[in-house]
């Protein structure tokens, strides 16, 4: 990593040493299995609800309401199959949006295809959905609402209070998907009247492979994984005591800063936006300006495509990422991209970046004097901008 | 994920540019799709003296439209004829399979350009046949489930 600058912070990030420190005694010291009754195990049943007890704080909940699982994917995955099985004689309608994370999707997909319906809602041209679309979705039959916390892609937040709010007034469970505002967001599980809710480690410098759910006293859910005792019989597997111990340590270290580090990261997230925009002509922001996490700056640069400004970054040491088909493993652009009205050719050329702990103001000077002429280099080589520069700004 | 030769081409494009009395141009692909490539021909006395790329997508099709220059300048129009995709995607040294439609493109640009210098001088050249409207009409999108 030396001399890469590293902004994809919304894809993962570097454990932190605190934290592997702290992992390390639960691998070859502390490895006793915590369901066993001798003394060697008494310490990793302490490290678990010590570790439970700092993820439950951290989003006002209660220690028994925390489920730890292998990351996000498992606890979106689980939330939504098992609370909608659970009250399948209620009904069998779900409410998502058209932006949601694929383990949110490609779950609902699945429960389509099982007798399931799903209404997918819309959003606004910021990416944020309309209350009064979620109001006119919701049925006699709706048990579920999953609508996520902040978007990965362009980093816009949603008002979760009023979809909360709105959910608990028509007796419809409220799950949401916080892997990416999870502790770069406040986050209130009493007041914002979030019913179940996803989150992971190694968005937060934690490690990769663990993460939790958060599911609200008095809620049904069927049993993940059938099996052992574990997690009050919902989730059994041995657990995974060095990933659940860094996870605790990661919301510790996170916590302890959030205000001081979001009011970083949103400085250079600023100027990354402000900036580009001045210096690259036909660009433009995607996502909210202001309702966003405070590490993502995505932007669309017309007549050039994602994944060849990606491999050109790299080549002079920048890190970043892009909703182009290329980069998506199928032909379309990012369905994040297209639903907040991107025509296809420039949601193509889009980029991510996320700063992150790491980020400095260098970094982003270099970024900065790259990224220009990268785009440049590109739209000489693009029939597309040839056309732009001989019809004139027509289309 | 791509070859040294994919690399190269994609960061030093061989050809890269317009012809501005082009003897014929084609153009292939679709922004939708992510790709569109277009090939400037200068032909004189059935030879391809001079070719042109510009293209608007990822690397492998940056660089199989490099590629397709260099194997078909200084050909005759029959030469030309039997360079297929397979043949620019293995001068390249492979390409990941997710990206064999980038050196269709490539094949399709080159015959559309041809097919336009061909009608513009009433003449019919074997085996070419009219450009499609959409490169990606009929193939396969992967199935995720």
């Amino acid at each position: 990593m030396e001399n890469k600058i590293y902004l994809d912070h919304a894809a993962t990030t570097p454990t932190k040493p605190a934290v592997v420190e702290a992992m390390l005694p639960y691998f070859t010291e502390s490895f006793g299995n915590a369901s066993s009754v001798y003394e060697l195990s008494n310490n990793n049943r302490k490290a678990i609800a010590n570790a439970r007890e700092i993820v439950a704080k951290a989003i006002n909940a209660k220690d028994d309401e925390i489920y730890f699982t292998s990351g996000g994917t498992e606890a979106d995955n689980w939330a939504i199959k098992g609370i909608a099985e659970a009250y399948r004689a209620k009904g069998k309608h779900i409410i998502t949006s058209q932006i949601e994370h694929h383990a949110v999707l490609h779950t609902c997909e699945y429960l389509e295809k099982h007798g399931y319906e799903v209404t997918y809602l819309p959003v606004d041209e910021f990416g944020r959905i309309r209350i009064e679309d979620l109001q006119n979705a919701i049925k006699d039959t709706t048990t579920l609402i999953t609508i996520m916390f902040a978007n990965n892609e362009i980093g816009t937040v949603q008002n979760i209070k009023e979809i909360g709010d709105l959910a608990r007034a028509n007796k419809i469970i409220f799950h949401t998907d916080a892997v990416q505002a999870f502790m770069q967001e406040d986050i209130d599980v009493v007041d914002m009247n979030i019913d179940a809710l996803s989150i992971s480690a190694h968005k937060i410098y934690g490690p990769k492979g663990v993460g939790a759910m958060y599911l609200r006293k008095g809620v049904k859910i069927g049993a993940f994984m059938h099996g052992g005792a574990q997690e009050r019989h919902r989730r059994a597997g041995t657990e995974n005591v060095p990933g659940i111990v860094g996870l605790g340590k990661a919301i510790e270290i996170a916590s302890s800063d959030m205000n001081e580090k979001n009011a970083r990261q949103r400085r250079l997230r600023d100027r990354l936006i402000d900036e580009l925009l001045e210096k690259i002509p036909y660009a433009r922001l995607n996502g909210h300006r202001t309702e966003r996490l405070s590490n993502n700056a995505n932007i669309s640069f017309r007549f050039i495509e994602g994944e060849a400004l990606l491999i050109l970054l790299d080549m002079n040491g920048v890190c970043g990422s892009s909703g182009s088909a290329c980069t998506s493993g199928s032909l379309d652009p990012s369905h994040v991209l297209l639903a907040i009205g991107l025509p296809h050719e420039i949601a193509h050329g889009s980029l991510r970046l996320t700063v992150g702990d790491s980020t400095t103001d260098e970094d982003i000077d270099k970024v900065l004097e790259v990224v220009p002429g990268v785009v440049e280099r590109l739209r000489q080589m693009s029939p597309l901008y040839e056309d732009f520069l001989k019809n004139g700004s027509k289309e | 994920m791509y070859t040294e030769k994919v690399m190269d081409h994609f960061m030093n494009p061989r050809n890269m540019g317009e012809i501005t009395q082009a003897s014929g141009v084609g153009t292939v692909g679709n922004a939708k799709c992510g790709d569109i490539m277009r090939i400037f021909l200068e032909i004189k006395d059935g030879i391809i003296e001079d070719v042109k790329f510009k293209t608007f997508g990822c690397g492998a099709a940056v660089a199989t439209s490099s590629m397709a220059t260099e194997l078909v300048k200084g050909k005759s129009i029959q030469e030309a004829m039997t360079i297929t995709n397979k043949a620019v995607a293995e001068a390249l040294d492979g390409l990941p399979p997710v990206k064999m439609h980038c050196s269709l493109l490539a094949e399709e640009a080159l015959h559309a350009a041809l097919y336009d210098y061909a009608t513009k001088n009433n003449i019919v050249i074997d085996g070419l046949e009219a450009p499609k409207a959409d490169i990606h009409e009929g193939e396969e999108v992967e199935d995720e489930e």
